[in-house]
């Protein structure tokens, strides 16, 4: 034994560096850690915690039903409200304050109706162009219920 | 934006535009490549007892040792939180090939080179810590960890021990180049890289890129001491190095007749990439510069008789070029993966930038580095066998 | 009923039991749970249902998306592919484009004699994803409820993941130098709303779906048409199903 001290002296370095990393492993290792699987329970919870910004179309329907009501009624009833008004979470929680811009609709309606081959064939598409000849859509259709203004008397 | 996307050609998924991986990740393979090269090298003379390698046995520990310390420096440069990386010790993912090569690393760094190196040289450590001049004294004192033991009895038993020691070194070098060749040989949404035959191409042509490494210090180390070379060292490496690599070049041209054969729903797209992207650090350096010119140069050292001088530059081209066709090989396996889209339908372009944290300059100082370590080691643990008997006489062995 | 186990809490506090056993019946039961953990991960089982003849290539699921997560310009939690397959004899070779990930969705674009149609893209949320198994630290795993997640604090940032994944579904956040990606909106599905992507989808072609739901839509909907998953022969148990998926979408 005499002989090999340097070799116990090597293992004894090796020892202490093994136990000092199981020391600081016990510190270091976040909290939940594993409690759900191989990762932080924690991050779950961070995640969860996001704002949002698309309150979603059931809200808007809570003060808006004068709007909602005329939806339902035409061939948007499908497309929800953020969809053409875009995220306006900010506006359902201080309806007074944050107040939506409302959209062009040149430009919003084009973004869903100009017509593009590669569309399903039964999506009603225009070329605006042509269709509307640069004027705005909603002097011809009611974009709640896009079926044409002149209609609505009838 | 739009200088990127001008980088692709046909249709790439918008997020794989940019690559993940540059050239510092090139790097990290072929490094630890040469270190598990060196050690198979060395373990030849200790566990296979060719005696004819004997100069260069611990030349090609330190070399190992000093590829070793640099082979985590590109993974660490390259990482988006390098801060984190302990992580990978604190809670290692088991399923990860990356995980597990932490610890493969460590295993090897410390259980392996470290003890190996250190029992070689232990009687070295013991002579220079009552010699060497004041300052370094502190330093091999303090190697000694304290033993000045350097009985007969004592040495013996560093033999046994590092005899053992370089046994299980052998397949833990073994497993930390196949291991690394796994990492890129696991990924199956990869057709470029997942091939169960990536971690033995890998090894081969590990052994082969360490073995020119060795080859070449030794060479300019002996030059630069103005030493004699031993020219039946020179040979039997030169032979040996024929030999795996015609291993080596076997395995790949197995995995490519297999592809070319097998022309998956991928083949068309690597094909094309091979013959167009590719072409020129595929077909020329790795293949035709780096593999076919050697393999005829060192089969020819091989088959006919050649003087001394003429040995020695076939040696030393053949060594440099695998080198190079071996760091093609690396380079082709890593940025080549990620040329063409996992949808096969189109090709995007490695941008390689000059003085960027992951640029040409990077890689270039990463690459020299080992050399200083080794520089550094070989003056604080001369490997040279005759100059440590000097040392042992009373002369300084530092002072190459 | 809860007299008594008060009175047991109150001989316990008296005997002086040892601190663990105090927690011990101080530990929260179901009924005292606080109100926010109401979400329960057991209870659900998250997937995505996509039609794709009903996708109109709007790109308003990428902007949603993009205002909803806060996605840096040019990387894509979802995006959406135009595929354009000729007849013979080029069937083998569709063109495809996704000009910005149809952030504008897409310009016209006529090719003759070809089968065109829009694919929407987005973390399939695999059941045995890929990225979570070559993931070093468990920095991205699988969630009791279906999703594959990233802890944003944990990430290397190695990318290790973004080769893994077979659908180029990850990329590395510019600022945060992190891995992310789709987390299908968890911060919405988990108080009740629906993601991003499926609130603005015009045409109902996403559907959000729990897969543990007996009255999901979702189970008609796996039912009653032929469904695929992408690159199903990559085996990570995808679970965005899609109706009508051409032969020819990668
Ligand atoms: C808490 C009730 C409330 C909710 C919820 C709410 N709004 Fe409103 N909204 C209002 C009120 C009040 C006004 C009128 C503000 C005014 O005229 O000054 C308004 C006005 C608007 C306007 C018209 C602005 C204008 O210039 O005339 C739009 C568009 C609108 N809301 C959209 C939405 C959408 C979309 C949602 C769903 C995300 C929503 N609102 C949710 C209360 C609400
Ligand atoms: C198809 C797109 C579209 C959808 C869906 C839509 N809106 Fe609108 N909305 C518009 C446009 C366009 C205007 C602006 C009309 C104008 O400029 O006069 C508008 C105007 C409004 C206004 C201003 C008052 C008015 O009636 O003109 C309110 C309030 C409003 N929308 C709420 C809603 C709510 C709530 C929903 C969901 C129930 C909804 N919108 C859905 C396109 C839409
Ligand atoms: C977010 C996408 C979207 C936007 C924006 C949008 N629409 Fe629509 N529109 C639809 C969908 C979806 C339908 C229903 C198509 C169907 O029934 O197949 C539709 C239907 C229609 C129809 C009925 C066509 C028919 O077959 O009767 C008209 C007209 C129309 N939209 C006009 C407009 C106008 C005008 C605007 C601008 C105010 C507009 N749309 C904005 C999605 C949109
Ligand atoms: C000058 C009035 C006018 C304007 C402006 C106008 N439209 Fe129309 N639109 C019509 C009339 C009239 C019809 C019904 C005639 C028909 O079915 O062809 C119609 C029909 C449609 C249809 C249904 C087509 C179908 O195939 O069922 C869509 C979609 C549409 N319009 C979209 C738009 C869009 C988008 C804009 C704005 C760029 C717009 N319209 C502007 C008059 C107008």
């Amino acid at each position: 034994m005499k002989e090999a001290v340097h070799l116990v002296r090597l293992a004894a370095l090796f020892a202490a560096g093994f136990v000092a990393f199981l020391v600081i492993r016990q510190m270091v290792v976040p909290a939940g850690f594993g409690k759900y699987g191989h990762f932080r329970a924690g991050a779950l919870d961070d995640i969860r915690a996001r704002p949002i910004s698309y309150a979603g179309h059931g809200t808007c329907e809570a003060c808006h039903d004068d709007q909602h009501n005329v939806l339902a009624k035409g061939k948007h009833a499908q497309v929800s409200c953020e969809a053409c008004h875009g995220p306006q979470n900010r506006h359902a929680e201080e309806p007074d304050k944050v107040k939506p811009v409302l959209p062009d609709t040149r430009v919003l309606c084009a973004s869903c109706h100009e017509s593009n081959s590669a569309k399903p064939k039964k999506f009603p598409q225009v070329v605006a162009s042509d269709h509307s000849g640069g004027e705005p859509c909603k002097s011809c259709h009611v974009p709640h219920n896009p079926k044409l203004s002149t209609e609505k008397g009838q | 934006m739009e200088p990127v996307t001008k980088l692709v050609e046909g249709f790439m998924y918008p997020n794989e535009v940019e690559l993940q991986w540059s050239i510092l990740i090139v790097l990290y393979p072929y490094i630890t490549g040469l270190v598990a090269g060196a050690f198979i090298l060395a373990s030849l003379e200790r566990v296979f007892r060719v005696e004819a390698v004997k100069p260069t046995y611990r030349l090609a520990l330190l070399t190992a040792l000093a590829f070793l310390l640099v082979a985590p420096l590109p993974l660490q440069l390259h990482l988006g939180h390098p801060e984190r990386s302990f992580e990978m010790f604190l809670t290692p993912h088991r399923s990860s090939a990356m995980a597990m090569f932490g610890f493969v690393y460590l295993w090897y760094l410390a259980a392996v080179l470290v003890m190996e190196i250190w029992l070689d040289f232990r009687k070295d450590i013991v002579l220079l810590s009552r010699t060497a001049p004041s300052a370094m004294r502190w330093i091999y004192k303090l190697l000694t960890l304290g033993s000045q033991n350097i009985s007969e009895r004592s040495l013996q038993i560093d033999d046994r021990v590092g005899y053992i020691v370089t046994v299980v070194g052998i397949p833990s070098a073994f497993l930390l180049h196949g291991y690394v060749g796994f990492i890129f040989g696991s990924v199956k949404a990869n057709p470029w890289w997942s091939t169960p035959l990536m971690p033995i191409v890998f090894l081969f042509s590990a052994i082969s890129s360490g073995i020119s490494v060795v080859l070449l210090i030794y060479m300019a180390a002996t030059r630069l001491r103005r030493q004699a070379l031993d020219m039946r060292c020179l040979d039997t490496m030169g032979s040996y190095l024929f030999y795996l690599f015609v291993i080596d070049f076997t395995l790949e041209m197995v995995d490519l007749t297999h592809r070319i054969y097998e022309a998956g729903e991928s083949f068309q797209s690597l094909d094309f990439m091979v013959h167009s992207r590719l072409y020129f650090s595929h077909i020329v350096v790795q293949i035709v510069l780096g593999t076919l010119v050697p393999l005829a140069l060192l089969g020819s050292a091989q088959l006919w008789r050649m003087s001394e001088a003429r040995r020695k530059s076939v040696y030393a081209l053949s060594g440099l070029l695998i080198m190079t066709g071996i760091f093609a090989m690396r380079w082709n396996v890593v940025i080549g993966g990620q040329l063409f889209s996992k949808s096969f339908l189109g090709y995007t372009t490695y941008k390689l930038e000059f003085a960027t944290r992951e640029g040409l300059l990077a890689a270039i100082l990463l690459m020299i580095l080992p050399f200083i370590i080794l520089w550094a080691l070989v003056k604080l643990l001369p490997p040279w066998t005759t100059l440590a008997h000097e040392a042992a006489g009373g002369r300084d062995g530092g002072n190459t | 009923m809860t007299t008594r186990r008060e009175a047991i809490k109150t001989a316990a506090r008296l005997l002086v039991l040892t601190p663990a056993a105090v927690a011990y019946f101080e530990r929260p039961t179901s009924a005292d749970a606080p109100a926010e953990s109401k979400y329960d991960m057991a209870k659900h089982w998250w997937a995505m249902s996509i039609d794709i003849e009903k996708c109109i290539g709007c790109g308003n699921c990428v902007r949603g998306c993009a205002n909803e997560n806060a996605v840096p310009r040019g990387y894509f939690r979802t995006w959406v592919e135009r595929y354009q397959a000729p007849a013979y004899p080029d069937e083998d070779h569709p063109e495809v484009d996704s000009p910005d990930g149809a952030f504008n969705g897409f310009p016209e674009k006529k090719k003759d004699n070809a089968k065109s149609f829009f694919v929407p893209k987005l973390c399939n949320q695999c059941a045995h994803s890929p990225c979570v198994q070559v993931c070093p630290v468990g920095a991205t795993f699988e969630t009791p409820d279906g999703l594959v997640l990233v802890d944003q604090t944990y990430c290397l940032g190695c990318r290790y993941c973004v080769q893994a994944c077979p659908y180029g579904c990850r990329y590395i956040h510019p600022e945060k130098q992190t891995v992310d990606k789709c987390t299908f909106c968890y911060h919405r599905i988990s108080k009740g709303l629906v993601t991003a992507c499926v609130e603005v989808c015009p045409t109902g072609a996403r559907t959000l779906a729990d897969l543990k739901d007996p009255k999901d839509p979702i189970h008609a909907f796996l039912r009653d048409n032929p469904v695929q998953v992408l690159k199903p022969h990559m085996a990570t148990g995808a679970k965005v199903y899609y109706k009508s998926l051409d032969e020819s979408v990668r």
